[in-house]
């Protein structure tokens, strides 16, 4: 009976995992749960307009006035919220062919976006024209496996940037795919891939061990998981392959999700990867909640998907 | 100093220090929120986004040429109007620039059906109508084929019996499928001849299985859309009015 309720509320898209032993119900300090809200996009592909009511497969769909207003009544709610996206915010509809992403930037701006990292269509317009639309964007990119040393976005990214809500430190790094064969050379010019796997061991050992994070975030445009090219290195497996990540927001592979993933990590510790489609069609909201330390080594880390 | 002062010191000291006992991760909750028309339109967003989307729409809907009749793909059997209007006007745009970087002509152009995204409408023909029939963002490029692997290149047409579209390729084929003429630029290919040939970067690397252009001595990326050469030819027509023509035919007998 019990496992029939178990299976009922797994087919109604939630699952509870709980890592750690089932102690006694500890004593509670007097100190308020501090919940941190995480919401993100990614390959929004110049998408600022809905679609129509005539689009075969997204019909009224989407559409960046509408995100704003629900990324406001989010922020109201709680206003320690980051907002962040994980790349190719360029390219996929006239916008971009007009404006050449100026648009673009100016509205994650004033959606008062946090970070981005950048997408292999980012570099569509070339290196430089990436570079050109850097004014119109009041938000940080991070890319921590993109060395720019020898272009003209040199000192322009960041490897990470670390935030502090209600005291509650959140670092945010950034992944980027391979380029090479994926986007004409002439395009990304002198910019330099490197492993994401070693970048990600060297970022999250920064940010928890030097930087004491509560909260570690990577935002990859890696792409969610290739089946056909179990090599080519993804969100799962980077998921797999590192430890003190909490969640790893993807994009590159438009993948739709019906629920965020719950991955172990080399630790056998759960965590989250999460990737919400594309075209600014959803918005992932994903919330962490801080308790005193006694309270997670009796009940431990509660994953509610 | 008394003990019971130190004591009561002690007390304090050991109080303010744990005053804030460290916070941890307890719960996480992950969902996905999507954006439909339930959800309220920011009047700021709006009203900013939308002088952009004016001159757009004003842009794309500026009348640039007419068209006679209504073009489409399905009309035709190995050659259709559309795709022939498509294949010489990226010969018409791209072999001026192709000439001056490199002092060489193109000598015939290959592109794929599959990539005409829509019909030409009679009337009047906007830059809109350039978006519709090729939305992608594909460039020209101009590969260097020797005669043998043009070969290659007219068994994949023969095979396919698609109208793919071509330019100054002239391909005739009879029932049993065998070449009868096969010319570019009104000449006989010759195998040890270097060919010119131009396509757009999503077929020269290998879309719609055409593995023969990976074959070849050099690459010249003309940085020059498909859609813009489109445009271009537009501001330059009065009116479109391609045909079907015999460019690549297979002969029947009765």
């Amino acid at each position: 009976m019990k496992r029939r309720d178990f299976i009922q509320q797994a087919s109604a898209g939630t699952a509870l995992v709980t890592i750690g032993s089932l102690g006694l119900q500890s004593f509670t300090n007097a100190v308020p749960t501090k919940k941190i809200t995480i919401l993100h996009t990614n390959d929004v592909h110049s998408h600022i307009d809905a679609f129509g009511p005539e689009d075969g497969r997204n019909a009224n769909k989407g559409g960046v006035a509408r995100r704003a207003s629900l990324i406001e009544s989010i922020r109201n709610e709680n206003p320690n919220t980051l907002l962040l996206d994980a790349g190719d915010i360029f390219q996929g509809t006239p916008y971009f062919n007009y404006y050449g992403g100026e648009l673009e930037f100016k509205l994650m701006s004033k959606l008062k976006y946090d970070a981005a990292t950048i997408g292999n269509h980012d570099f569509d317009n070339g290196i430089d024209g990436l570079y050109a639309q850097l004014e119109h964007a009041e938000f940080q990119f991070v890319s921590a496996n993109y060395d720019f040393t020898n272009t003209i976005m040199n000192t322009h990214t960041k490897p990470y940037k670390i935030f502090k809500k209600d005291g509650i430190k959140i670092g945010v790094f950034g992944l980027g795919i391979e380029l090479n064969g994926l986007v004409d050379p002439s395009m990304y010019k002198e910019t330099k891939y490197l492993d994401p796997i070693e970048i990600a061991q060297d970022m999250s050992r920064t940010l928890k061990t030097e930087a004491h994070c509560d909260l570690i975030i990577c935002l990859s445009h890696l792409g969610y998981n290739y089946r056909k090219n179990p090599n080519k290195i993804s969100d799962l497996k980077l998921a797999a392959a590192t430890k003190d990540i909490d969640l790893i927001i993807g994009g590159h592979t438009h993948t739709f999700l019906s629920k965020p993933t719950i991955v172990k990590n080399i630790e056998e510790k759960n965590m989250l990867v999460n990737q919400v489609g594309c075209y600014g069609i959803n918005l992932g909201k994903i919330d962490f909640y801080f308790d005193s330390d006694k309270n997670i080594s009796a009940n431990g880390i509660s994953i509610v998907v | 100093m008394r003990l019971t002062h130190f004591i009561f010191l002690l007390y304090i000291f050991t109080f303010f220090n744990c005053k804030q006992p460290k916070l941890g991760l307890t719960k996480i909750e992950g969902k996905q929120i999507e954006i439909t028309d339930t959800l309220p339109i920011a009047s700021e967003i709006e009203a900013y986004i939308k002088p952009y989307r004016n001159h757009i729409e004003k842009d794309l809907d500026s009348v640039l040429a007419y068209s006679i009749s209504t073009y489409s793909k399905s009309n035709g059997e190995l050659n259709t109007a559309i795709g022939n209007f498509m294949a010489d006007a990226v010969y018409d745009e791209a072999n001026p620039i192709f000439k001056n970087r490199t002092g060489k002509n193109i000598d015939m152009v290959l592109l794929n059906h599959g990539g005409i995204r829509s019909i030409l409408s009679k009337g009047n023909v906007t830059k809109r109508t350039a978006y519709e029939l090729m939305p992608f963002e594909n460039s020209i490029v101009v590969v260097a084929m020797k005669g043998s692997q043009i070969d290659s290149l007219t068994n994949y047409l023969i095979k396919r019996k698609r109208a793919h579209p071509i330019s100054k390729l002239k391909l005739s084929i009879n029932e049993n499928d065998k070449i009868v003429e096969a010319k570019i630029k009104g000449k006989d290919v010759k195998s040890d001849n270097i060919y010119y040939v131009a396509t757009n970067d999503y077929l020269y690397n290998g879309g719609d299985s055409m593995s023969f252009f990976k074959t070849n001595d050099s690459l010249y990326v003309l940085n020059y859309k498909i859609r813009n050469a489109l445009i271009d030819h537009f501001k330059k027509a009065d009116t479109i009015s391609p045909v079907i023509d015999n460019r690549f035919i297979q002969i029947k007998n009765k």
